[in-house]
């Protein structure tokens, strides 16, 4: 495009990241990846320690065949790479007769993996709860889920903030993994964008997306470290 | 003779292969206080907690007023608030105001407006004379007092009968005196009680009998003073020598 005119290199770096033509015409596509990667990431993180909590509720009350579902079902979730689960459901599923779209495939996996690691944050808060609130609380007559949602959660949850909020981030970023799916989310916009225009700066767009929805989450998750770093009675 | 407010029968209590309590017989009749002794390990806390389920007999009966709790088709949570329990540790919740804390359960278990349950949470904070601590934590306040609040928190329910816990064991020396004055008074007040604790002194003027346990067992009873001066059995003597240094 503008090749043959010599450039000196911050000339070059800007028009290489910083292009204001480039910028001016697909500002509009990575604003619309922006907000399918904030609906994605909203309905996962809601979803997945929703279901995370539900496990670890469900894992207190201790039913061994329930216990041991859980914990191969956190385990392997934990294990996988979130881009495997994404390809096999996405181009695999369609063959026994379930399609889903991309966005419901990313949707599923990472509410999933969520789940698996918030299950095993919450039950660690739960465990760590001393054995004698539990007694406490039942011998004045309240019943399981009563001491579990009054007494154990509340002084669970305080230790599970921190570590939960560090890996809700870490799992909504993986929203980009859509990309490779066609989820037009941020990056599969930015991507689209850069081979369109042979300009990197619908890139630099995208990470500028990435941090305004990330970084506030990044501050909070830190603030919420130095709130709740919480010492027993 | 009255019938005893709480009656244990042919208690046995064994955690896998190994058996604690081998067959206790205790009555503890209406307005009287048991104080029991003797060696760690010896079962008087599996015992107490056999009383309110905490842990369950593996045979055996628990009456309250007659009624076997171990019974099938028993409310279990309905029971236990005839049972008020006080544990050497407290327990006290800790994310909770010292008024929450005794509130809990008048709210969510007998299900009273929150107004009702503030107002018997704080008569029974009276009782234990921690009213003006209300609004403190937990962490914010004596273990004598945390302790006392939970007595209030356990009172609150207005139990049948209380079972202590070695209530003061976890408490500096000088702050046992304000516990056992609250427990001076609920035996007043005329309160069914039995109590696991070390604190002689209080056995001597407030029990109405003492027992000594020892191997899953009761070697011996009777009055306090019968016991602690005249002790009739070997082990029972081992054991007072040993107390008492
Ligand atoms: N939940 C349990 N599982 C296995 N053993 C237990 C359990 N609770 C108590 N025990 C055992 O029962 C014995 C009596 O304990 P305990 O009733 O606490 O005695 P005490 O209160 O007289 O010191 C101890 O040897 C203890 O190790
Ligand atoms: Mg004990």
């Amino acid at each position: 495009m503008c090749g043959a005119k010599r450039m000196s290199p911050l000339e070059r770096f800007l028009d290489t990241f910083l292009n204001p033509r480039v910028i001016g015409k697909y500002w509009p596509d990575i604003l619309d990846g922006l907000i399918v990667t904030l609906e994605l990431a909203i309905a996962v993180v809601v979803t997945g320690i929703l279901v995370g909590l539900a496990l670890a509720c469900l894992r207190a009350v201790g039913i061994r065949a329930a216990n041991i579902a859980i914990v191969c079902f956190a385990d392997i979730l934990r294990s996988l790479p979130p881009l495997v689960l994404i390809l096999l459901i996405y181009f695999g599923f369609p063959n026994i007769g379930i399609v889903l779209s991309g966005p419901m495939v990313v949707y599923v996996v990472l509410s999933l993996v969520l789940a698996a690691f918030a299950e095993e944050i919450f039950w660690a808060g739960i465990t760590s709860v001393d054995k004698g609130q539990w007694e406490a609380a039942r011998s004045t007559g309240l019943g399981f889920a009563q001491t579990l949602g009054y007494v154990v959660l509340p002084q669970a949850v305080r230790l599970t903030l921190p570590p939960l909020a560090n890996r809700a981030i870490a799992i909504t970023k993986m929203t980009a993994l859509g990309t490779v799916i066609g989820v037009p989310e941020i990056l599969y916009q930015a991507t689209t964008a850069q081979s369109f225009s042979g300009n990197a700066s619908p890139l630099t767009l995208g990470a500028l997306a990435y941090l305004a929805l990330f970084l506030p989450f990044v501050v909070l998750a830190r603030w919420l470290e130095t709130r709740f770093a919480w010492r027993k009675a | 003779m009255k019938r005893p407010m709480l009656e244990i029968a042919g208690l046995f209590k064994a955690f896998g292969e190994n058996a604690i309590l081998n067959g206790i017989n205790l009555k503890v009749p209406t307005g009287e206080l048991v104080f029991v002794i003797g060696p760690s390990g010896s079962g008087k806390s599996t015992m107490l907690r056999c009383c309110n389920r905490l842990e369950e007999p593996t045979s055996g009966a628990i009456l309250i007023e007659g009624t076997d709790i171990c019974g099938l088709g028993v409310d279990i949570n309905a029971m236990r608030r005839k049972v008020g329990m006080v544990f050497q540790s407290f327990n006290l919740y800790p994310h909770l105001n010292v008024r929450s804390n005794v509130s809990l359960a008048l709210r969510k278990v007998l299900k009273l407006p929150r107004a009702e349950a503030d107002e018997r949470s704080m008569a029974a904070l009276d009782l234990v004379g921690l009213a003006q601590r209300a609004d403190f934590f937990p962490s914010q306040i004596s273990g004598g007092q945390q302790q006392r609040v939970a007595i209030a928190r356990a009172l609150a329910l207005e139990p049948k009968v209380m079972l202590f816990d070695e209530p003061t064991s976890a408490l500096d020396p000088e702050l046992v005196g304000s516990v056992l004055a609250v427990m001076r008074d609920l035996k007043a007040s005329g309160m069914t009680m039995l109590v696991v604790s070390h604190e002689m002194g209080f056995a001597r003027e407030a029990a109405d009998r003492v027992i000594f346990m020892d191997g899953g067992v009761i070697v011996e009873e009777g009055a306090p003073e019968a016991v602690f001066g005249a002790p009739k059995h070997e082990r029972t003597q081992a054991f007072l020598s040993r107390v008492r240094g």
